[in-house]
């Protein structure tokens, strides 16, 4: 559990970091450290630099912005967004006390959790439930991704290797919705066997389950089939996705779970709504 | 001068006195061991389960920044690690045995098999070494499953064991179980599997060897169960070096559940290590996945049961035959713990009349087996507790009625289960002591308002969960063992399991206790210090407990088994005995009186029937230090051992039950209540019991619900890390109610049983027959091990398809 040799920069601002990892030379960045770190010391990893931008200050903090959005700086922590106003979406409330254990909701961010793209992972349902956007900044200039294309696949995303991503975006708290997230947790890591958000309001349901396919996905098929009720609706849940299986949960498990917590998490949704 | 003796200590739940050093991080376990010019090793381990390894190219590993010393299987020049506990020996049975080499030389024969070992100057550097060593393998066939290996066509591992088998081994009367399965009014037989486990102590393993070019002696620091052993075996079976020539010293060891027992591979190559690099001590710490693989494994067992009875629950034969997988070679005692000590407590609290067990132990393709927490009885426990559910499921006979009726009732002890199970080879026996089982039952089911159970139930069923209660009904064996018993060749290890205890009263009063048993966080330091504080009436804060080192201390055999309140103790009071016989004596010297006029009262040595008249065993300590005036053919000095050998094991018993909720539609299994009444006799720290309690059952439940270690067909360990193996949280439990019977035991002086495994041994089968209940409703009649979701969902979907 001792990492190949790598060198360690920890950047003083943003404009130095996104200097250092321009250079084409293999920089990975290093925020909580709770993914890169245990891949590092199981050599799964192997960058030969980490540019730290653990200590940005401008990318931590959640704010409102003036058209009603929310902003949450890329560094922060899920402990930071537990005691935040993100509490007013009830998929969060429902999801973000369930990550890891104390000392990783102290150290992991949502910037690192969204571009991890790990594809159990709780927070990219409830980002793509919500149509969260990610704003990516590089020395050319910012862009803003939403993060259903941001999501690639497992462990990939679309961001360039010279980008940042330094907010993440949400569209403001509804007074008319509704939203949760329910997953079966997998008891040993703790990550999802199924995780499902779901937002409802007036006739419109959006959902996105994680951990079981390559990568979190919006369930189009759902949503589609929502007017004929939850359960019907929730049968599409793996609609059009190769369904994984392994040691824990086998692909025909958790597609019948994937059903169930679909129905779940929409009923749960709406007994929050209005 | 008087001593207050008002505050007797013994029995009481005092706090851990060694628990400030360990949860302030102060502790000195093996990895904060640091030595001057210390080098660190790391070890190179096979990817294959299977190979043949053609050649190993250490050159451009040599060549690496800080490298001291490759070393490969042929640059050790000593002998395979011993493996000490045949199966069953003197009753004729053949084993076949293979163990481990410090670095394998040919083969390899699991994931993890060590071949290589790099020394260097920093921890880093050698595990950066590992990856420049290039071996040329050659992939042979793998075999995981312990019943499938022993099949025609399956790989073969060893030569010298053909069809993989190490041994066949039975116990029990044969022709009596055949005759009384045969004429019975009822049998019922299942497919049990008690699957593998890994014993996940907080600390992995680790040692530092340091050979002394000035003495050539070496010092070996290990996280072990056992350094007296380890001195022993390292010596006599290993390394060849002269025992006087090795120095073990154990530190504070974080956990071990059994694991840290034995002989593992590392101690001789860290030995080697330091003297190939003139003296330099070299360190090896084991990582997580590191342990996951080449740290012995537990349980691990097919078995085939049969019980049989009559209809109004009686049950009259129970016949047995498992296959125990004991991994790619064999540990330090891995065959003794699925023979002597799994199937000769088969019969748990039951009076049945015929036993017969037949057991294989079988090479695979997997990290070794060995002694897990409970060692054996837990397998047993599981298997005749799920029986006595299957045998009351059939006859339609309320479960706890059937155990009712079959349990050995309160006159028949001393009891000696008439198949011979607790006869040893040599014809050496050990009788269930002491037991009144019912009592614990009743308690336990009245706690549990066990006659509502189906109400609660059906009101379950209409919130879409499954209610399902299971209990257990007991028994464990502790005190392992008598020498003249375990010792029987062939029946334990060959060797004698007594303890062993040295006090020392110094010129100041306080009293230095050295124990041949060694913690892994039991908190003896404590229990000891209780014990030695009531014997001798002398204040805790003057009584300090050593142990751990094998330089200056007397023999002894560790600490496993649950042995060491009820084994260890006793040489700590015989020695305590020894002391105060010659206090008394020193006393009526000083007092001018006979020593049979002395009478002791704590710390007081006082002439009878002259109260005035009195000496403390401080001030004879002091004087007998002194020893000026020592009379004549007195010895200087309070400075006794003593060694114990126990007459019998002991056998707690008791009665765990677990209730559990299922939810019907995804197969989640949450444990709602838990309820242990346990029957440990006396306690010496009714705290310290609690704790081992509640993490035994934390343990045993996790066996039933979530742990498991899973291999690939290809040999490829897939719950590789606590990523994929499922320890069990504290988060997951309801609070653990804990009651008690006590049944005085006569089998040692405190009259204590034993507490280490009897949480780990009653609660997996309490839950695993909760879960198994919570889906009768179904028509579930059993379900392996763990209850996992995926694996609770499949049994509800084929029992409603079959109903269908």
């Amino acid at each position: 559990m001792i990492p190949a040799e790598f060198d360690y920069v920890r950047a003083s601002s943003l404009d130095e970091a996104l200097g250092l990892i321009s250079n084409g030379d293999g920089a990975k960045l290093l925020a909580g450290g709770q993914s890169i770190i245990p891949l590092m010391k199981l050599r799964l990893a192997r960058p030969d630099k980490l540019v730290d931008i653990g200590g940005l200050g401008e990318l931590r903090g959640v704010r409102r912005l003036e058209d009603g959005r929310m902003a949450v700086g890329a560094l922060t922590t899920y402990a930071e967004m537990i005691d935040s106003p993100l509490g007013q979406y009830g998929l969060l409330r429902d999801a973000l006390p369930t990550i890891g254990d104390v000392q990783v909701r102290n150290r992991g961010t949502i910037g690192g959790a969204v571009v991890h793209a790990d594809p159990a992972s709780d927070l990219p349902a409830c980002l793509l439930a919500l149509e969260a956007e990610v704003v990516a900044r590089s020395k050319g200039g910012e862009r803003v991704i939403p993060v259903a294309e941001l999501l690639a696949g497992a462990f990939t995303t679309t961001l360039r290797d010279d980008e940042i991503v330094t907010e993440v975006r949400l569209p403001g708290p509804r007074d008319d919705a509704g939203s949760a997230y329910v997953s079966l947790e997998q008891r040993a890591s703790g990550y999802a066997v199924v995780g499902v958000a779901a937002v409802v309001f007036g006739g419109e349901a959006r959902v996105a389950i994680t951990g079981v396919g390559d990568v979190a996905y919006r369930a189009r098929g759902v949503e589609a089939a929502y007017a004929q009720g939850a359960a019907a609706a929730a049968e599409h849940a793996t609609d059009g996705v190769t369904v994984n299986g392994d040691i824990h949960a086998d692909a025909a498990y958790r597609t019948a779970m994937a059903r169930v917590y679909t129905r779940r998490a929409l009923e749960a949704a709406l007994a929050r709504m209005g | 001068m008087t001593t207050d003796t008002t505050t007797d200590v013994l029995g009481a739940s005092i706090k851990r006195r060694e628990d400030p050093r360990f949860i302030t991080g102060e502790g000195n376990y093996l990895d904060d061991i640091k030595l001057a010019s210390m080098a660190h090793a790391a070890i190179l381990r096979s990817p294959y389960a299977h190979a043949r390894i053609r050649s190993i190219d250490t050159s451009a590993a040599k060549a690496m920044p800080g490298v001291l010393l490759v070393l490969t299987g042929a640059d050790i020049p000593y002998n395979p690690l011993p493996m000490a506990w045949p199966a069953g020996g003197a009753a004729g049975i053949q084993n076949n045995v293979n163990t481990p080499r410090a670095l394998a030389t040919d083969d390899v024969k699991w994931t993890g098999e060590g071949v290589a070992a790099v020394i260097a100057d920093t921890p880093a550097q050698a595990v950066d070494a590992l990856e420049a060593i290039e071996v040329d393998w050659e992939p042979l066939p793998t075999v995981v499953d312990a019943e499938k290996a022993t099949q025609p066509g399956a790989p073969q591992l060893h030569e010298n064991a053909p069809n993989n088998v190490v041994f066949e081994w039975n116990v029990g009367d044969k022709e009596g179980t055949d005759t009384a399965i045969e004429g019975a009014e009822v049998v019922v037989r299942q497919r049990v599997v008690n699957q593998r486990l890994i014993p996940n102590p907080m600390e992995t393993r680790g040692d530092i060897g340091w050979y002394n070019p000035g003495t050539d002696e070496y010092t070996v620091w290990m996280s072990s169960q056992t350094p007296h052993i380890q001195r022993l075996l390292l010596a006599a079976f290993v390394t060849g070096i002269p025992e006087h020539k090795i120095r073990v010293i154990s530190p504070d060891i974080g956990g071990a559940f059994g694991s840290k027992i034995f002989t593992y591979a590392d101690m001789p190559i860290v030995m080697l290590a330091s003297k190939l690099t003139g003296g330099r001590p070299v360190k090896w710490v084991e990582g997580r996945r590191e342990n996951y693989q080449s740290t012995i494994h537990g349980r691990d067992h097919i078995t085939y049961l049969e019980i049989a009875g009559t209809r109004d629950g009686e049950v009259t034969g129970l016949r047995v035959r498992t296959y125990a997988n004991l991994g790619g070679r064999l540990s330090t005692i891995g065959p003794g713990i699925p023979t002597t000590l799994y199937g000769r407590i088969l019969f748990g609290c039951y009076r049945i009349p015929n036993v017969y067990c037949e057991v294989t132990g079988v090479y695979t393709n997997t990290t070794f087996v060995d002694a897990y927490r409970g060692a054996g009885r837990p397998e047993a426990t599981y298997v005749i507790e799920r029986a006595m559910d299957l045998f009351a499921a059939e006859i339609g006979m309320d479960r706890a009625e059937v155990r009712r009726r079959n349990f050995i009732p309160p006159d028949a002890f001393p009891y000696d289960q008439p198949s011979g199970l607790l006869t040893a080879v040599n014809g050496s026996k050990i009788y269930v002591d002491s037991g009144n089982y019912e009592p614990a039952m009743d308690k336990a089911l009245a706690a549990v308002e066990y006659k509502g159970h189906e109400a609660r139930r059906a009101e379950a069923r209409t919130r879409g969960k499954l209610l399902g209660l299971g209990m257990s009904t007991y028994i464990e064996v502790c005190g392992v063992a008598p020498s003249k018993w375990i010792g029987a060749v062939g029946e334990g290890w060959g060797a004698a399991m007594w303890e062993s205890s040295n006090i020392k009263i110094h010129l100041t009063g306080k009293v230095v206790v050295t124990m041949g048993t060694q913690p892994q966080g039991q908190g003896h330091e404590t229990t000891y210090s209780q014990i030695i504080a009531h014997e001798l009436g002398v204040p805790l804060d003057d009584i300090v407990i050593q142990h751990s080192d094998t330089l200056g201390t007397p023999f002894g055999y560790g600490s496993y088994g649950s042995r060491t309140s009820n084994v260890g103790s006793h040489a700590a009071i015989k020695a305590a005995a020894k002391v105060k016989d010659k206090a008394r004596r020193y006393a009526a010297h000083m007092l001018e009186a006979s020593a049979d006029d002395i009478e002791i009262d704590g710390a007081n040595y006082r002439v009878k029937g002259s109260p005035d008249k009195v000496k403390t065993l401080q001030e004879i300590a002091f004087a007998l230090d002194l020893a000026f005036d020592a009379p004549e053919g007195m010895e200087p000095y309070l400075d006794e051992t003593a060694y114990y050998d126990t007459t019998n094991c002991t056998f707690p018993f008791g009665t765990h039950v677990a209730v559990v909720e299922i939810d019907e539609e995804t197969g989640e299994v949450e444990l709602v209540r838990y309820l242990a009444v346990d029957d440990v006799g006396n306690k010496i720290n009714p705290m310290i019991v609690a704790g081992q309690l509640h993490g035994g059952i934390a343990q045993g439940v996790g066996q039933a619900l979530w742990e498991g270690a899973i291999y690939g067909e290809d040999g490829q360990l897939l719950s590789g890390s606590m990523l994929d193996y499922a320890i069990p949280r504290a988060s997951w439990f309801p609070p653990l109610e804990l009651d008690e019977t006590v049944t005085p035991t006569d089998v040692n002086p405190l009259g204590v049983k034993g507490v280490g495994e009897a949480g780990t041994i009653a609660s997996t089968a309490a839950t695993a027959n909760a879960v198994i209940d919570a889906l009768s409703p179904l028509g579930v009649r059993h379900l392996d091990m763990p209850h996992t979701p995926q694996t609770v969902w499949r049994a509800i979907q084929a029992a409603k398809g079959g109903r269908a």
